[in-house]
């Protein structure tokens, strides 16, 4: 018995790329917000909330990949268990392939579970230390009955194969596997379900650079194989740059910059981002050749706690070009029409550009 | 196990030296047989070894004579060594601050024993350091703990505490690897603007070749356990000579329009086990240019007459009359 060919679920998209993705959106997000209560004091009431994720808006279209960027505790991954419904957000509405999703029951929310998957950053601590690979892609198979069961042997032995790893790593466990190896585990083991889309949490953030692009690759090749939609979150905005079409940029629970990857910088090696954060992100970031040195773009202090969030912009406090305004009125995040940008948008939440 | 094998390197008072390499090549294995970190129990440096620290430029009445072997010297000399002559930053702040004291009692920690300093002096010269980190609200901050301070503010209290005998030379072992890039770019300001004050050496361990290619003098690729190239920052990024510097190189992702969206160079396979290491070139199964010659036997060391050196049989660039000399 041979297994039939994995594609993705029952209203397959077929692969789409570039132009072609002006179909319709398969997530749209509006007005996200997440606030993590804060107990305290003897009776431990609740003394005041953490604004993990605040009004925040997204739409991935079919066949696309979105990058989300930001410093330690900006919200993204927050944001990335929030569209799953991995936690409950306080607010706002999640739409998946036009339903929305947020006040589905349990049973009503399952066949969405498996079209929406999630690769973690460790993949070490994401996968059960006592079941070999087999026993844990089998019990997703089975659970979601996404083949019949005598197929079940065929369709992990091509899940192997497709995340390239060897046949013999289904009856080992997951101390056995390198970082690089276990991390293409993480991908199979989401792949299992032929989801339409997944959430990647810093999927390559703690592997080595030659292991980092083997993990790209791949995931860029079964990308385009299988038309998957990607959410992905990362500190490293070279590897945004490189890997997504569209890129948002989040800092303390806030969207500041929506735009086209493309356009972080200009033909002429210029940025083209506006926002001082987007900018600051970019100038921080080493650039690997010696004969191109240059002071790194400092931000004076620490990311503000989301605890007692500042008023007005987010970033004021670490802006180089804060005004008074920034400090008391929050920028709303608008559309910047820019020369020669053609149809793709372009947001900024800045008052000073 | 041989976990460094024959790791040679000289560094000057005021260069950077690069160390990079992927996990497990012995970076940091490196580092700490310098500092004499490892546990004595389970690990040993080989017979022969040397780790000569000159220390005849500033005296600071320790009674160190001007040229020690920090390889065979005795416990005593070590602890008179370690903080004050080499000083070392680790990789993961919160595991190497101790969380139940505050931090001006470990800032004060290597003052109360290498210097001769008053408990008043002590703790302004603690103050002193907490602002020259750029920490705000020194005064404050010396009397919390490590738990009460961001990733970034534990680390510049690293670089402080590394700093506050003013060594002659910093080992920083991958000092900004947990750290965001904003805070990273804060963390190499501090480290190159300490450079410039107290003329220190460093040697900057890291996998980040951004890091390396903006901060450092000379660099020392090491792979498996063995240095398989050292050459001048600037020649090692525009003309590497060994195929793996070179695919390290490559499989960067690059900022920019043209490279969006395209598939990225990579080394196949993985960094060999140390208990199971490949005969001859131990690059040789992941290189694209291996030859038998490769397969058969480890290339050596070789110093070019430029001051660079490679290990490999087939380098890069070379002139085909270098190889042959190399051979003969």
């Amino acid at each position: 018995m041979t297994a039939a060919p994995i594609k993705p679920g029952t209203n397959g998209a077929p692969a789409v790329s570039g132009a072609a993705a002006e179909a319709a959106p398969l997530l749209e997000v509006h007005n996200l917000v997440k606030h993590f209560p804060v107990r305290g004091g003897i009776l431990n009431r609740v003394v005041g909330h953490v604004h993990a994720v605040n009004g925040v808006s997204l739409t991935v279209k079919r066949g696309e990949i979105l990058g989300v960027v930001g410093e330690s505790g900006c919200g993204k991954s927050t944001l990335g268990k929030l569209v799953l419904r991995l936690i409950e957000p306080t607010s706002g509405s999640i739409r998946f392939d036009g339903t929305e999703i947020t006040g589905l029951g349990h049973a009503e929310m399952m066949p969405f579970r498996r079209r929406m998957q999630i690769v973690f950053q460790d993949p070490y601590s994401s996968l059960n230390p006592r079941k070999t690979v087999r026993m844990m892609l089998r019990e997703a198979l089975k659970f979601h009955r996404v083949v019949k069961s005598s197929e079940i042997e065929a369709t992990i032995d091509e899940l192997i194969r497709k995340v390239g790893l060897r046949p013999d790593a289904k009856d080992k466990f997951p101390h056995e596997f390198s970082g690089g190896q276990r991390q293409r585990l993480g991908i199979a083991r989401a792949l299992a379900l032929r989801p339409e889309f997944i959430v990647c949490d810093e999927p390559v953030s703690a592997l080595d650079v030659s292991i980092q692009a083997q993990v790209l690759n791949l995931m860029m090749g079964l990308k385009e194989e299988f038309g998957l939609t990607l959410l992905f979150i990362s500190h490293d905005l070279k590897v945004i740059e490189h890997f997504c079409d569209r890129v948002l940029v989040m800092y303390l629970g806030h969207v500041v910059e929506e735009m086209a990857c493309e356009r972080l910088h200009n033909e002429d090696g210029s940025v083209g981002a506006l926002h001082p954060y987007t900018n600051a992100l970019l100038g921080a970031n080493p650039i690997d050749d010696p004969d191109e040195r240059r002071p790194l773009t400092v931000l004076q202090g620490d990311v503000p706690s989301p605890y007692d969030l500042p008023k007005g912009c987010p970033f004021a406090g670490r802006c180089p070009r804060a005004m008074d305004k920034c400090r008391s009125e929050m920028p709303p995040l608008v559309e910047r029409p820019t020369i020669g940008n053609g149809a793709a948008s372009h947001k900024v939440a800045c008052w000073a550009v | 196990m041989t976990a460094v094998d024959d790791v040679s390197f000289d560094l000057a008072a005021g260069e950077t030296l690069g160390i990079v390499g992927e996990s497990g090549c012995g970076k940091t294995v490196t580092s700490k047989s310098i500092m004499r970190l490892l546990p004595e129990r389970t690990s040993f440096i080989k017979p022969g070894s040397r780790v000569l620290l000159r220390t005849g430029g500033r005296d600071r009445g320790d009674g160190l004579p001007p040229e020690v072997d920090l390889a065979t010297a005795d416990p005593e000399t070590m602890r008179k060594v370690r903080g004050a002559r080499v000083a070392m930053i680790f990789q993961e702040p919160m595991t190497s601050l101790n969380p139940v004291f505050t931090i001006g009692w470990q800032l004060d920690e290597a003052l109360r024993y290498h210097t001769t300093l008053g408990r008043r002096e002590r703790r302004a010269r603690a103050i002193e350091m907490l602002k020259l980190v750029e920490i705000p609200n020194p005064e404050r901050r010396i009397g919390e703990y490590p738990h009460q301070l961001s990733g970034g503010m534990r680390q510049r209290v690293m670089i402080a505490m590394a700093l506050c005998c003013e060594p002659d030379v910093l080992i920083a072992d991958e000092p900004t690897t947990a750290l965001d890039v904003t805070i990273q770019a804060q963390i190499l300001q501090l480290m190159e603007g300490l450079k410039k004050r107290l003329n220190t050496a460093i040697v900057l361990i890291t996998h980040n070749l951004g890091v390396v290619a903006q901060v450092c003098d000379r660099v020392l690729v090491m792979y498996a356990g063995r240095v398989i190239e050292s050459a001048p920052v600037r020649e090692l990024f525009h003309a590497p000579r060994h195929p793996y510097t070179k695919a390290l190189l490559e499989s960067i992702p690059k900022t920019g329009r043209k490279e969006h969206g395209k598939r990225l160079p990579t080394i196949e396979g993985i960094v060999p086990s140390l208990y199971d290491l490949p005969k001859g070139c131990r690059f040789h199964e992941r290189c694209s240019m291996a030859k038998e010659r490769c397969i058969a036997e480890e290339p050596a060391l070789v110093a070019g007459e430029d001051g660079r050196q490679v290990r490999c049989h087939y380098p890069l660039g070379v002139p085909a009359t270098l190889t042959v000399g190399v051979t003969a």
